[in-house]
């Protein structure tokens, strides 16, 4: 299988559905004449052409408006959110038409809608261009959240939300661009919506960790493992719906639970995992849950504060010993 | 540290426990597992294993004395460790009476048994200060822990959690269930725990002098199981008489096969009824308030006499098994009951019992029936009676047997149909095999 980039996969992903299906569009600021602000729609304006593939002014509540009407038209939009900071701007299109079409309209206009973007912490854009905010859109019915960990997952899901007759959030992680990964170059790969992956098996412990989280939480796996604890790796890919089941087997398994996560911790998805495991498996817990959030304060600028905001390696493992009881 | 050694909890039923006998003196050095004390409870006699390294310092519950679940009985510490204020907590929070120096009249035993952790009062009306906190505190378990330990038979309070603020936690549980001797019945023979006493006068004139011995903890386990049976269910009696000829003839028969089967009548009994149990699905029930439970397979509680009271080893799935099967198993469960041996899990749960009082020259009885179960049968003695038969009087081993029921799960016309299968049956076993 080739090993490329998430940007590269994510390109493909958007290419294909292009190709696939002439209702298919993308818009946004600068993903046409710039190949996008972080090159995901590379070379797409020159393939399928300016009908296809449009720039849109600083707008951002004006063309995730114009997305709305077009897919109640019949039409497929991809709207891309230079990073979903500031689809801020946006929201009232976001919850208030596109999530709760279907539901007004008593069945009469589906919003098949991607929204796209960055998202999570990035490296040193302080405190408004640094945040995870997939709580906000996971709250809301309506809604699907996605995001992906992988080159794999993130073309296989991107294809599948761009194919979903629902809104769909997909929240790329602006550090992971560069990231690489085998990708199946099948165009008939997908990977359905609301299905976890357990990214590592393990016995002792399982933590539940999506986007930037997943590779900080197999590398701590890694390091655990050589001090003879196994932990087991469940990335939900996809927020909302939740694919809870996958979590609470594997917590019946090993009877503790580390949830990570970037984001605040207060009314965060970790929160609604931990209610949720509380609720279906109390009975198989041995310790309780253990949140390892983003710190809770705005994003600093300083880079030394920044790496202490985000969770890493070592505070994994400190949780991790917490609720195995170790040292 | 010295640690507080308090009485454990050692059968489902057990609300306090009889200090059997201690193993270990007052000065005696004791580790961790090593049997401390026998604790008779309710049902059975138990070791009481050391959850502390240490001296046993401090006995406070003597042989034959009785405390409540949780309550101090003794201190393990350091030779030269002060446990004064550990004592003066427990002499609070005890509710036994401190010798008191005015001679009091004639106190007897059973004075200890009062569990109350009620402050005694001082001579001069206050109250003596209150233990700051029981020694049966709340017990931190994680749920896993608690669900595991209740799964496996384990007692809590028999542990020492190795979680944080000392919670419980599943490697505890799995410490203990890899440790069969914390749980496992003393092996030693049943030590009574009081010496009889003397014969008290009686405060009336020419009343019969009376005296006065505490109620062992199997006593009055049955004194309690017992009134929340004939008090709350409502039971009625069916009385039927069978002929046993042909059971009485069967069973000779198989004895001749093999001396060592010795079925009994009874054996033959308890296999009839479980087979009938099965066929008469709501007489294998029992009333659980808001639901009937009607089970599957016919676990049969058999009544056997013990010094000081009586206990029901339960034969499971008794309609499954064969009568070498059944006779083997109540041969060797009844030996273990004499010797109380039996493990909670097998006098607990069946899902009707029998009681055969015939050995004792027993004609008809009714038994108290043993809450949850549905019914119980009362068999009395086979004996040799005239008959009539085709109009004319023979000679038949007749046996009268009375199933008590319980009206909320059982009617009149249903326990009826039941006895009318058990009898049919019994008179002719072949149904056994067809």
């Amino acid at each position: 299988m080739p090993i490329i980039t998430i940007r590269e996969a994510l390109n493909q992903a958007i290419r294909e559905e292009l190709a696939r299906d002439e209702r298919v569009f993308l818009m946004g600021e600068e993903v046409a004449e710039y190949d996008g602000a972080y090159k995901v729609t590379k070379g797409l304006l020159k393939e399928f052409g300016p009908k296809r593939v449009i720039d849109s002014p600083i707008t951002e509540l004006g063309f995730a408006g114009l997305g709305v009407g077009a897919a109640m038209v019949g039409l497929r939009p991809i709207i891309e959110f230079m990073t979903f900071n500031f689809s801020i701007l946006a929201t009232d299109q976001i919850i208030n038409s596109a999530a709760k079409m279907l539901y007004m309209s008593g069945g009469q206009f589906n919003i098949p809608i991607v929204f796209r973007g960055p998202s999570g912490s990035a490296f040193q854009v302080s405190s408004q261009h640094s945040q995870a905010i997939e709580s906000w859109y996971a709250h809301f019915p309506g809604l699907k959240v996605v995001m992906p960990s992988t080159a794999a997952d993130a073309k296989g899901l991107l294809k599948s939300a761009i194919r979903d007759d629902d809104p769909v959030i997909f929240m790329e992680q602006e550090r992971m661009y560069g990231n690489k990964g085998e990708v199946p170059d099948d165009p008939d790969f997908t990977i359905p919506l609301g299905v976890a992956d357990v990214k590592r098996e393990g016995t002792d412990v399982t933590i539940v960790a999506r986007s930037l989280m997943v590779p900080v939480a197999l590398k701590a796996a890694d390091k655990l493992q050589e001090q003879g604890v196994s932990c087991e790796v469940i990335d939900p890919r996809t927020i909302r719906p939740l694919d809870i089941d996958t979590i609470i087997d594997s917590v019946k398994k090993t009877n503790r639970v580390v949830l990570a996560e970037e984001s605040h911790p207060i009314c965060g998805i970790n929160a609604e995992i931990s209610t949720q495991i509380m609720e279906r498996a109390f009975d198989h817990l041995d310790a309780p849950v253990k949140r390892v959030s983003g710190i809770d304060v705005p994003m600093p600028y300083a880079k030394n504060l920044e790496n202490l905001v985000v969770p890493d390696v070592d505070r994994l493992i400190a949780a991790v010993k917490e609720v195995a009881y170790l040292d | 540290m010295a640690s507080k050694v308090i009485m454990p909890k050692l059968s489902p039923t057990m609300e306090e426990g009889q200090i059997a006998r201690w193993l270990k003196k007052e000065g005696d050095k004791v580790s961790m597992g090593e049997p401390l004390a026998e604790i008779d409870t309710d049902k059975a006699t138990m070791e009481m294993q050391a959850l502390a390294n240490g001296v046993l310092r401090k006995i406070l519950i003597n042989d034959g004395e009785s405390a409540p679940l949780g309550q101090l009985i003794a201190v393990i510490g350091e030779p030269d460790e002060d446990i004064a204020t550990l004592l003066s907590e427990a002499s609070a929070a005890s509710s036994t009476p401190a010798p008191s120096p005015t001679p009091a009249p004639a106190p007897t035993s059973t004075e200890v048994e009062a569990p109350s952790a009620a402050p005694v009062p001082e001579a001069n009306g206050h109250a003596a200060p209150v233990a700051t906190a029981p020694a049966s505190g709340r017990m931190v378990v994680s749920p896993l822990a608690a669900r595991m330990a209740a799964e496996a038979g384990i007692d809590l309070r028999s542990l020492q959690g190795s979680g944080p603020g000392g919670r419980i936690i599943k490697r505890d549980i799995e410490a203990a269930m890899s440790q069969p001797a914390s749980t496992t019945v003393s092996t030693g023979t049943f030590p009574r725990a009081v010496e009889p006493l003397r014969f008290q006068p009686a405060a009336v004139a020419a009343a019969s002098p009376y005296r006065d011995e505490p109620a062992s903890e199997i006593r009055r386990t049955i004194a309690r199981r017992l009134v929340t049976s004939i008090g709350p269910v409502p039971h009625f009696f069916l009385t039927s008489e069978i002929e046993m000829d042909r059971a009485a003839e069967m069973r000779r028969g198989i004895n001749a096969l093999d001396p060592d089967l010795k079925i009994s009548v009874n054996d033959i009994v308890i296999k009839v009824v479980a087979t009938a149990l099965v066929q008469h699905p709501a007489v294998n029930a029992s009333f659980q308030d808001k639901f009937i439970r009607y089970y599957e397979h016919a676990d049969i509680g058999v009544a056997v006499a013990i010094e000081d009271g009586l206990i029901t080893p339960v034969i499971r799935g008794a309609d499954q098994k064969s009568l070498s099967q059944i006779a083997g198993e109540v041969r060797e469960m009844a030996e273990r009951a004499r010797s109380r041996k039996l493990k909670p899990e097998e006098y607990t749960g069946a899902t009707f019992s029998i009681s055969n009082l015939g050995m004792f020259g027993i004609d008809e009885f009714t038994a108290v029936i043993n809450p949850p179960e549905g019914g119980i049968l009362a068999v009395g003695a086979m004996a040799a009676k005239p008959v009539v038969r085709d109009s004319e009087i023979v000679i038949r081993q007749m046996m009268r047997v009375t199933m008590s029921c319980d009206h909320r799960v059982i009617d009149g016309a249903t326990g009826a149909k039941f006895l009318q299968t058990v009898k049919k049956i019994l008179e002719n076993p072949l149904y056994l095999v067809v």
